[in-house]
């Protein structure tokens, strides 16, 4: 049987990849951000960090994962679903398992928390009373109970990413995708919405992927972790032995170890 | 020159130039935003790198509405006049210059609607997208709710930009406070009536657009404090 090339992925046992990527190439006619032949899988319950310079492929990595893109080669499975050749259709049905942050929060402007939260419920035609309920209960998972008729205009930094997180949990997805989720925060918000992610992870147990420039992040909450470098995996693994051992140039460069003969 | 005379002694012809004005106005605006609502919404969404890339629709859409933009107004009308005839029977009186009007203000219509558009913030239907939305929800759900407060500044703006279009179509008989002004005010050589009925205008004008702004701030939630 031709089976060890994948069995290596299973041997914690028990543990569910509920993202996988498989020799994965994306390659854009005349933009950079490429990814070139990236294999890597996300088990339950992980927070999992994508760290690299820019243009290194994380958004690329990330709208693979999101279903927002699809690989120019190899295989990509979410919740054991092959999605490398899905169609939209299908692609949006599997979405609502996957919740997503994004750096600069992408709130609609004229709704009020409360429809915001809502905004994917109603997107899959869920029935009032439930998304009412469900918006309530959400809003105080992020702490906003008292801001669910105010408008995003009127929240700040921190309120607006809480409200962001609400609203990628309302479909009570399995896995979270969080793009430079604190980039535009100040460090005692970032602080904050780290813990509020740590705990969805622990308290839901939604599988999340964090894509972020700061290696404090990643080390502050990510328990795997793999740096990317012009496209290809440079490193990867448990983040405290990324963090203790770095052998990548990029990594210790990403550390702040080796000086950066350029500047 | 006494003007509150003129206006008093006027004011059966001007009442009825009023309620022309309107009548062209509001009915055209409205033909209008049914035709160019869509059509701005067409010209956004088929364009490369939006939500449904068409190059042909696209360059096609661009195409039309330069063309009529270009065309004056004046000419437009005068092209028109055996469409007149064959829609609404006569060539002559606001109904007849509705026409014109209409499909002069269809492509600056979609024009406006597609700024308004564009003033969207990307990230907001990137968000709809990682959700799963279709085109016809990013549509439906964000793109014109969210641009809403911009489509009625621009609602202000076409309906504007048509009462004077109106007066235009009054020189060639289509009634109006235009027609009033010219009819009076320059073939009479009564320059009291024509500067009463400037005065009118610009009122109107001014009561139209503060209205429209009022009703835009208080809509915008980017503007809620």
């Amino acid at each position: 049987m031709c089976y060890t090339g994948s069995i290596l992925r299973y041997v914690e046992w028990g543990v569910y990849n509920v993202i996988s990527l498989d020799n994965v190439t994306k390659i854009y006619g005349n933009k950079v951000d490429a990814l070139l032949g990236v294999t890597l899988d996300i088990s339950e319950g992980d927070i999992f960090g994508i760290v690299g310079k820019s243009g290194a492929g994380k958004s690329t990595m990330l709208k693979l994962m999101g279903l927002l893109e699809k690989p120019t080669s190899g295989e990509i499975k979410i919740l054991n679903a092959d999605v490398s050749t899905i169609t939209p259709r299908d692609a949006n049905a599997i979405k609502k398992n996957i919740g997503t942050v994004f750096q600069g929060f992408n709130l609609l402007a004229q709704r009020n928390v409360e429809k915001n939260i809502a905004f994917p419920l109603e997107l899959i035609k869920e029935k009032k009373p439930y998304i009412k309920a469900r918006c309530a209960e959400l809003a105080e998972v992020v702490d906003l109970s008292d801001k669910l008729k105010s408008y995003p205009v009127q929240l700040s930094g921190g309120q607006k990413q809480r409200v962001a997180i609400a609203r990628a949990l309302a479909t009570k997805p399995k896995i979270m995708l969080c793009d430079e989720p604190t980039s535009a925060l100040d460090s005692f918000t970032t602080r904050e919405i780290l813990k509020l992610l740590k705990e969805i992870n622990k308290k839901l147990g939604i599988t999340i992927v964090i894509i972020t420039h700061e290696m404090a992040v990643v080390k502050s909450i990510c328990n795997k972790t793999v740096v990317l470098d012009e496209g290809k995996i440079a490193e990867m693994g448990k983040t405290s032995e990324v963090l203790k051992n770095p052998k990548s140039p990029i990594t210790k460069l990403l550390l702040g170890i080796e000086e950066d003969e350029t500047l | 020159m006494d003007l509150w005379q003129t206006f008093m002694d006027f004011r059966f012809i001007l009442w009825d130039g009023i309620v022309e004005t309107f009548y062209m106005t509001f009915v055209s605006v409205s033909m209008a935003y049914v035709l160019g609502l869509p059509l701005g919404v067409l010209l956004v969404v088929s364009g490369a790198d939006n939500l449904m890339p068409n190059k042909f629709l696209s360059s096609g859409l661009g195409m039309l509405v330069n063309t009529l933009r270009s065309i004056p107004y004046i000419i437009l009308i005068i092209i028109l006049i055996p469409v007149s005839r064959a829609i609404v029977g006569t060539m002559i009186g606001p109904s007849a210059a509705i026409v014109s009007l209409v499909i002069a203000a269809a492509p600056f219509v979609s024009r406006m609607v597609e700024t308004s558009i564009n003033e969207i913030d990307q990230g907001v239907i990137d968000a709809a997208k990682s959700m799963g939305a279709t085109n016809f929800q990013i549509i439906t759900k964000v793109i014109i709710p969210e641009s809403v407060p911009s489509l009625i500044r621009g609602f202000a703006i076409t309906t504007i930009t048509l009462i004077s279009f109106s007066a235009m179509a009054g020189a060639i008989g289509a009634g109006g406070l235009g027609h009033i002004a010219i009819r009076y005010g320059h073939q009479r050589n009564m320059t009291d009536v024509m500067i009463v009925t400037i005065i009118i205008i610009v009122v109107i004008v001014a009561i139209i657009q503060f209205l429209f702004n009022t009703l835009a701030a208080k809509i915008d939630k980017k503007l809620v404090s």
